[in-house]
């Protein structure tokens, strides 16, 4: 396995994204590095769906869950006067583990259709759940009223900063992830991936690593969601819609699953692309939902494979 | 108390009539062709926006349910042909996206096409108003008239599921299907019938149900993570648990809607009933799935290997 080159890669978008701060001042556009904000935002998530979808061959369909529950603990937290944004980033990943922990290790049960369509069930229940809250505003959700601080200052309220400290989060998280792949973890995962029976056989039992992996993925995506609601200042059961998982699965097999580096160029595509439609007209999702189902039918091996033809996507050993 | 009951507990049969008319194709679809496939509750969606259109064309609401039945299944027999049988040989995480694809477009066609205002479809005037049920308790003639329909056409799967020689060669098929294919049977043509027909019992449900409710671009994303719930409990590829399971969330979700509260007003005050009542109804039919899951992993009707 050729691991040098992805490393490059994902250094050269770190690179990239750490210049465009200075870059929007240059232009004059300060709303760019808005965009970049909420394109490292997605990329967190991406990078942790890529840990059970592409390492661990489970399509989940309801990922997005996780990142709403994430974005709910900051408001929860603000309530009870916790503003900072690590102990929120806390609060929203114990949430998450509990959750991920009761309904991953069900949906572990099953395989296949069932996995994706259990998923997706769950992810509907914490939406409906988080609707029904009528003290945290319901169907509408709400505003916050400042951004979370960090060791007690504000500084994340200057956009900049901000921008700065969700890339150091998403470096961090990537290291995280690249260090787990690697590891035995990641072995024993992508082993259970290629043939369960033989990992069966020799001696692994699947479901405790599977059931970790979705725990920590889950984890993973609720810190986006607290970075995703600081990012909008606002907090709403609309993050969580089953919409939105759809999404996360797109942004990931369009950068390619199983890289981690893909993931994140996957997340910087689409949002990017998201932006560039929705600016042209009203109705981006028709060409969206086109250039999708075109790639997925045109492409012998679907989206990775065109990929892997040019030249971008997963290189698998 | 007791009518209100009985009210709630023929709305949830209702509801779960057309949850089942859903389910039926979509269930078919998954179990004979191991297929994923998002888009089923837009064809629902797209079903009643037809009948809402030809309706408004004929003037009546008979001509429109007659229009649209076809339409729909042309609809789903073009579908087939364009998208879904380039996917029967993918895998998951394809057929996930391009039919994730094809929800995009449909619903933001339907939104481009009827605007994103929801639109009205009247009822015929035999159907309207009540009929008394048990002393003073009436019941609407349409809602009757939908359950009707639905267990008409469950009763008409049944027999053509058991008693024709397309629903012998479909059993066989969601047995066995390179079996049946290597017998000589043309498997793809059996596939886009099975899909075709799917698409007209989600289409008729989206049909009979626009008089009840309004029609919009969202009608068919709600339906559809209903039905998978539904699908869930009953097994993947069985109609009798596909029946079964849309009654049991039909009912569980409406009646729990209404009695959740006050059952838990018994044990505890008010207030804090009504909330936990408000929390806990949405979430019923999703524990429910969860405890079916957790006692059986295939569900209640679902073969044993789930692949």
């Amino acid at each position: 396995m050729n691991l040098r080159p992805r490393l490059i890669a994902a250094l050269a978008i770190f690179v990239g994204m750490a210049l465009v701060p200075p870059v929007a001042a240059a232009l004059g556009d300060p709303f760019l590095t808005v965009i970049a904000s909420r394109m490292l935002v997605f990329a967190i998530a991406a990078l942790s769906l890529d840990l059970i979808l592409g390492y661990g061959a489970m399509v989940s369909f309801g990922h997005a869950a996780y990142v709403g529950v994430g974005a709910y603990a900051v408001a929860i937290g603000a309530r009870f006067g916790v503003t900072d944004l690590l102990a929120q980033m806390a609060l929203g990943a114990l949430m998450s583990a509990a959750f991920a922990l009761v309904t991953g290790a069900i949906s572990l049960r099953t395989r296949g259709v069932y996995f994706i369509m259990i998923t997706l069930a769950f992810a509907q229940m914490a939406f409906f759940f988080f609707v029904s809250q009528s003290s945290l505003g319901g169907d509408d959700g709400v505003a916050l009223t400042a951004r979370s601080t960090l060791l007690s200052t504000d500084v994340l309220e200057s956009d900049i900063a901000f921008f700065y400290t969700i890339l150091a989060v998403l470096v961090l998280c990537y290291g995280g992830l690249y260090r787990l792949t690697n590891a035995r973890f990641g072995r024993v995962l992508t082993g259970t991936r290629e043939n369960p029976l033989r990992m069966q056989a020799i001696g692994y039992r699947p479901f405790p690593y599977q059931l970790t992996a979705y725990v920590i993925a889950a984890c993973i995506a609720s810190v986006a969601g607290v970075l995703l609601a600081n990012q909008t200042e606002y907090v709403s059961p609309a993050y969580m819609a089953w919409s939105r998982s759809g999404e996360l699965i797109v942004m990931l097999v369009l950068g390619g699953i199983g890289t981690l580096t893909g993931a994140m160029a996957g997340a910087l595509i689409t949002v990017g692309l998201e932006h560039t439609f929705a600016a042209w007209s009203e109705h981006w999702r028709l060409g969206f939902g086109l250039l999708l189902v075109l790639v997925v039918l045109f492409s012998p091996d679907g989206i990775t494979g065109l990929l892997k033809r040019l030249g971008v996507g997963p290189r698998h050993d | 108390m007791f009518n209100l009951f009985v009210l709630q507990l023929l709305n949830g049969a209702q509801f779960g009539i057309l949850l089942f008319l859903v389910a039926a194709g979509l269930t078919l679809v998954f179990g004979i062709m191991d297929f994923i496939n998002l888009a089923h509750g837009v064809l629902y969606m797209v079903g009643a926006y037809l009948m809402a259109m030809l309706s408004a064309l004929t003037g009546s609401f008979w001509g429109g349910l007659l229009l649209a039945l076809p339409a729909t299944l042309v609809f789903g027999l073009v579908l087939e042909f364009l998208v879904f049988r380039r996917l029967y040989d993918r895998s998951h995480l394809d057929q996930v996206l391009a039919t994730f694809g094809l929800v995009m477009i449909l619903s933001e066609g339907v939104k481009i096409i009827w605007g994103a205002a929801p639109l009205s479809v009247s009822m015929p005037d035999v159907l309207s108003g009540s009929i008394p049920l048990l002393g003073p308790l009436r019941y609407p003639v349409y809602r009757l008239a939908v359950i009707a329909a639905g267990l008409a056409s469950a009763v008409g799967l049944w027999a053509l599921i058991n008693h024709t020689r397309a629903g012998m060669l479909l059993r066989a098929g969601a047995s066995n299907r390179a079996m049946v294919s290597a017998l000589g049977v043309d498997i793809s043509r059996l596939f886009m019938l099975v899909f075709a027909f799917g698409a007209m019992l989600a289409g008729f449900a989206g049909a009979i149900v626009a008089p009840i409710l309004s029609v919009d671009p969202g009608m068919g994303e709600s339906i559809l993570i209903l039905t998978f719930v539904v699908i869930v409990i009953g097994g993947v590829g069985s109609i009798r648990g596909a029946f079964l399971a849309a009654l049991l969330v039909g009912v569980v979700d409406t009646v729990g809607r209404t009695f959740g509260p006050i059952l838990l007003r018994m044990v505890m005050e008010p207030a804090a009933a009504a909330q936990l009542g408000r929390t806990l109804a949405p979430m019923l039919v999703y524990l429910l799935m969860a405890a079916v899951l957790f006692y059986s992993p295939t569900g209640l009707f679902g073969r044993k290997a789930a692949r």
